[in-house]
């Protein structure tokens, strides 16, 4: 009846050299960087790669985490300050204005878990910040670049909710409350709303821990990795209530990172089993299944333009262009 | 004398003198205008008598009379063409039948193209057009039977029927469209109706007659094979006339009873297969069958077991209208007795070619439907038992088509003779064929049927919901499937995910004998798999360590058992296995043909064996083989589990299209293929040799000869495929030797199976040997083998047999040619 589908594609280049398992990606600006953007890469060996697309080499390697593992790396919007969090408990900002790559500010951390941090970006001078907290299942919500802890997320004494495993903090855009989802231990997804200290409300999406989550403020439905063999996909409704719409099914079970794509449209999930999957936001439909890397990917991210990016542990990290944008 | 009678003939016979004397047109005219006065329809008409004396002694004569005058100068003598029309009126309107036989006699008589020739045709058109055909057939249905004269109107029939061809033969080339049978049978078909017609007004008039000399036209313009012009004017429309009229039907049941016997099969094959239904069917023929025996046995009989031409809508008219009425009901019962005795008995299996059995199997199918429960518990038992013994002679088949066959017919029938019994379940792929068997199992619409078949309409309405369920899962998932098709962008369309296969662990053994050890203990089933999967590859890495372990390792794998679910468990023991044989021919080769007639080894390993020797002898002749990788895709597509119809040759056939496919070259040249030595020419004798040696000795298990046919044929094509691919070897002439005593000795075996792959390996014979050994030793062989080619070529009942032989034959030719140029210069 149809057309026989496409063969699956291949990347459209591969970075090879950060010489240790990639677990950290990062697009940065587009704007500034004329045509197309940087790629940051955090390695297991606590380094910072800066990559052009253009030449494809490293523009620049920052070490910043005493050899330790860099997990999660974050641009911010007003330009040339990067923050690195390392699991040496330490989360850098970096200042890489004009070929500087200097350590300006940090933050000491107290959880050595695995979590990530996010953060919202209010105005040009302030923005907050979200990171494990001290108690192991707290999170911490600072206030930047004053470093002012401003709350911290406990959960009520009852819930057990385990340790905070991924992070979110965003805004509605009716609303100027900051609210934090977080992933935890358990497999459930919280709604904090931040100023009030409180959870909105909670789901069970998983039966393991949820390792990784992507929100669609627009639409006002995320979606959760775990380590088991389904994502979910959860919605929030006007009562800031979350619901489970439904999961779907993954071959191999295990999935490290999630991200939907800026315009919405797709989202792509780093599975342990080697390959990343590329969905069909609205509809869930399963749109490709990349299969380059020869062990466990650990990131994925999505550049303005729609690049998908992919790091894994055998230390490459993948470029796929996949349905453009248009 | 009778004064009237003697005025007539006077009259008669001084018109005949004047025209045959005078040139004078005036009284030439008033001479005719005075006898028209005998045809009636003038203004002062003669007398009832006389125009009767008339039509009875002179009319024919007289005709003749004016036929003889013909020509040019006599028409002229009048202006206007007067003298003309008042001819031709004596043609058209005196007595029809005598008028038609005196003009196509005369049309006869005269010899090549004439004026009179032509002028008479052209009566003749004008005579058709005019409608006077019906009333020649009007003429006999109303004369008394007494007067009647049986040799006339023969006469008359054969000319009414045959005018087509006798004007063709006296015209040739000048004949007119008119009288083309395609425009002739149409015409006299509304004739017919028209006659029919007056026939119903003549009976509500309250006279007598009959029709019985339509249904001589009928039933010979049938015989001469124009059912189809003439049948598909006459039925619409008495379907039409039999709507409600009760009188019409009689006068149509009638029409059908007074067929000959010997056009009777003509009209019914015909009539069959015009009507659009079996109502119309029983509303034209009425009770014909009780009546008539030898429409009885047409219909019941030669219809069902001696043609098998109809298509199914025809077949489910002819066994409705079987079904339609309670006296014919025991007719149907009787039918599906005869035709299960026929579907059941092995020799019919072997015998009838595909087509019939599945026109026997429909026949039975809708036999089922029409009949009650209450019928079939009758005569369950005689229906089960040989209901039961088709199915094992069809589960026997080695063709894949009669066993499914077999499987279809054996779920639904069991299904209605004995529905308390647990129901048959056969694992069938569906096709086209297995979907309309089973939706003529399920009766048609209650309306149609007569109150009798209700119970059957329950219960089969009964057993569909399970069938519902299963169908009604297919749209929900198309639906979903739309629904999401709806919602995505066009732009986002699904890349092939097919590769998207679980991730085993990591344990595959890195060394041949850890396989062989993983493979033969192995309790720790992922290991087991992994080990499965690594096999290949490692075989042909290893090439040294694994001839260490070749035989070994071939029997490990020969008795392999898929003790878990793991996708391709076939494809890979099978490569595996010929991995080894390739690696190690001479000794695993040799292992591999000494179990293949070992005691203890299933049907299904004995034909893994036969592929496995048949791919590895293809991968060891392959030329350029050494220095490369296997041949993946070359292997693959033979390795399929479901290959009844035997891979291997097909992959023969497969490869030597593409040798003999000429490509222009496309992309970057091709370095043409380094000589290398066929290694398969040093181990041919090890893979060919040891099967042909005990074929004909059974075991307690294994009777090649017997039951074991499947392999048996399967036997037959490995051997031709192995002679095949030893093309170019030295021991091509002993083994085509051995291989054609092989063939003669097996060569009227009742398998179809078996017989093609005969047949195929009689062409790989003729293909591998060289053509001047082919002469100087076996040349009483070939001789032998090509009458009986030519004889399979003619009489198999299979058709790929046929086709087979006729190929082999054409080889022998060629060969014949070759040889006669080698020697010629």
């Amino acid at each position: 009846m149809a057309a026989p589908p496409p063969p699956p594609p291949d990347p459209q280049f591969v970075l090879r050299g950060t010489q240790s398992a990639v677990h950290a990606l990062h697009f940065c600006g587009g704007a500034q960087g004329q045509g197309r953007p940087l790629l940051l890469s955090g390695s297991q060996r606590g380094l910072v790669h800066i990559w052009s697309l253009q030449t494809r080499r490293a523009v620049a390697i920052l070490d910043g985490h005493r050899g330790q593992c860099v997990t999660w790396l974050q641009t911010l919007p007003q330009g040339h300050q990067l923050l690195s969090q390392g699991r040496d408990l330490k989360l850098c900002l970096w200042d890489l204005a004009e070929g500087r790559n200097t350590v300006v500010d940090s933050v000491h951390l107290e959880s050595v878990g695995f979590c990530r941090g996010s953060i919202l970006a209010g105005s040009q001078q302030h923005w907050t910040l979200a990171v494990p907290g001290r108690g192991s299942d707290e999170v911490q919500i600072l206030e930047m670049p004053s470093k002012t802890s401003v709350c911290t997320l406990k959960p009520e004494a009852d819930a057990k909710p385990g340790m905070p495993m991924c992070l979110e903090l965003w805004q509605a855009d009716s609303s100027p409350r900051p609210l934090l989802l977080a992933g935890y231990e358990d497999g459930s997804v919280a709604l904090w709303d931040v100023s009030e200290r409180k959870v909105c409300s909670r789901v069970a999406c998983h039966t393991e821990p949820v390792i990784g989550l992507d929100f669609d403020s627009q639409k006002a439905r995320g979606v959760s990795g775990s380590a088991e063999k389904a994502l979910a996909v959860w919605s929030l409704d006007e009562q800031q209530a979350l619901q489970v719409c439904g999961t779907h099914k993954l071959t191999n079970p295990g999935i490290s990172d999630i991200k939907i794509r800026p315009d919405h449209k797709i989202l792509a999930t780093a599975g342990w089993d080697h390959r990343v999957r590329v969905f069909h936001w609205r509809t869930m439909k399963p749109l490709a299944v990349l299969a380059f890397h020869s062990a466990s990917v650990h990131c994925v991210a999505f550049a303005p333009d729609g690049l998908l990016a992919a790091g894994s542990k055998d230390e490459r990290i993948s470029i796929w262009s996949l349905y453009p944008r248009t | 004398m009778d004064p009237v009678l003697s005025a007539v003939r006077l009259t008669v016979r001084e018109a005949v003198h004047s025209l045959s004397s005078s040139e004078d047109g005036g009284l030439i005219f008033s001479t005719l205008g005075s006898l028209k006065r005998y045809l009636g329809e003038t203004e002062n008409p003669a007398l009832p008598g006389e125009q009767e004396e008339f039509a009875r002694v002179h009319y024919s004569a007289f005709l003749r009379c004016l036929v003889g005058k013909l020509s040019p100068d006599w028409l002229e003598l009048l202006p206007n063409g007067q003298l003309e029309e008042l001819w031709a009126s004596f043609f058209l309107q005196g007595p029809a039948d005598q008028a038609f036989l005196v003009l196509m006699e005369a049309i006869e008589g005269t010899a090549g193209p004439s004026f009179r020739l032509m002028k008479m045709v052209q009566l003749l058109a004008r005579f058709l057009r005019e409608g006077r055909m019906a009333a020649v057939m009007e003429g006999q249905c109303w004369q008394q039977k007494e007067l009647a004269s049986p040799l006339l109107q023969e006469a008359l029939v054969t000319k009414v029927v045959g005018l087509p061809d006798r004007l063709g033969n006296c015209l040739q080339r000048e004949n007119l469209a008119e009288f083309f049978p395609q425009n002739y049978f149409p015409l006299l078909g509304e004739e017919v109706v028209r006659v029919l017609q007056a026939v119903v007004d003549s009976l509500r008039g309250g006279l007598d007659c009959s029709v019985s000399f339509v249904s001589q036209v009928l039933g010979k313009a049938c015989v001469h094979g124009r059912q189809k012009e003439i049948l598909g004017v006459l039925v619409p429309r008495l379907t039409v006339f039999t709507q409600g009229s009760c009188l019409w039907q009689r006068v149509c049941w009638r029409l059908m009873e007074c067929v000959p016997d010997r056009a009777v099969e003509a009209v019914l094959t015909g009539l069959v297969e015009a009507t659009p239904g079996p109502e119309v069917l029983s509303r034209l023929l009425g009770n014909l069958v009780m009546k008539n025996k030898k429409a009885q046995f047409v219909m019941t009989q030669k219809f069902l077991f001696l043609q098998y031409g109809f298509t199914t809508p025809v077949l489910q008219s002819l066994l409705g209208y079987l079904a339609m009425d309670s006296q014919r009901r025991p007719l149907l019962v009787q039918a599906l007795k005869e035709l299960l005795d026929t579907w059941g008995s092995s020799s019919a299996v072997r015998h009838a070619p595909l087509p019939q059995q599945r026109y026997l199997s429909k026949a039975i199918l809708i036999c089922l439907a029409h009949l009650g429960d209450a019928e079939l518990r009758d005569s369950r038992d005689g229906l089960l038992a040989s209901l039961m013994a088709g199915v094992k002679c069809r589960l026997d088949s080695s063709l894949p088509a009669v066993r499914r066959l077999g499987m279809i017919v054996a779920e639904v029938a069991s299904a209605r003779i004995h529905p308390e019994g647990p129901p048959l379940k056969f694992q069938y792929e569906e096709d086209e064929l297995s979907c309309e068997l089973l939706a003529l199992a399920t009766p048609r619409p209650a309306a149609d049927s007569p109150s009798e078949a209700g119970p059957s309409v329950t219960a089969v309405a009964a057993e569909t919901p399970d069938k519902g369920t299963v169908d009604g899962g297919v749209p929900q998932a198309r639906l979903e499937g739309s629904d999401s098709e709806l919602d995505s962008d066009d732009e986002f369309v699904p890349y092939d995910m097919s590769g998207d296969r679980e991730l085993k662990s990591r344990k595959a053994p890195m060394y041949i004998r850890d396989c062989v050890e993983a493979l033969s203990t192995s309790e720790d089933w992922e290991r087991w798999e992994a080990a499965l999967r690594a096999l290949e590859g490692l075989v042909f890495r290893s090439q040294a360590a694994t001839r260490e372990v070749s035989v070994e390792l071939a029997k490990v794998l020969l008795h392999l058992e898929e003790k878990t679910s793991v996708v391709g468990f076939e494809g890979l023991r099978q490569r595996a296995l010929v991995a080894v044989t390739v690696t190690d021919p001479a000794r695993v080769a040799e292992y591999l043909t000494s179990q293949f007639y070992a005691v203890n080894y299933s049907l299904r390993q004995r034909m893994d064996i036969l592929d496995v020797l048949t791919l590895a002898a293809q991968e060891l002749s392959r030329p350029g083989r050494l220095g490369r990788a296997p041949q993946r895709s070359s292997l693959d597509a033979p390795s399929q589990p479901s290959c009844t119809v035997a891979p291997a040759w097909r992959a023969v056939v497969d490869e030597r299209i593409r040798n003999k496919t000429r490509r222009f070259s496309k992309g970057c040249p091709r370095w043409g293929p380094a000589g290398s030595p066929n290694e398969f020419n040093v181990v041919a004798g090890y893979f060919f040799f040891p099967l042909l040696r005990r074929f004909d000795k059974p075991l307690v298990t294994f009777d090649l000869l017997g039951d074991d046919q499947l392999v048996l044929g399967r036997l037959a094509h490995t051997l031709g495929a192995l002679m095949y691919l030893a093309v170019n070897t030295t021991v091509a002439v002993p083994m085509g030797k051995a291989l054609l005593e092989f063939v003669w000795a097996l060569r009227f075996h009742g398998d179809g199976y078996v017989r093609r792959g005969l047949l195929s390996a009689v062409s790989s014979v003729l293909l591998s040997v060289p053509a001047e050994r082919l002469l100087t030793d076996m040349s009483d062989e070939l001789l032998e083998a090509r009458s009986w080619l030519a004889d399979v070529a003619e009489k198999d009942p299979d058709e790929d047999c046929r086709m087979l032989a006729v190929k082999a034959l054409l080889l022998l030719e060629k060969l014949k040619d070759k040889l006669l140029s080698l020697s010629s210069p």
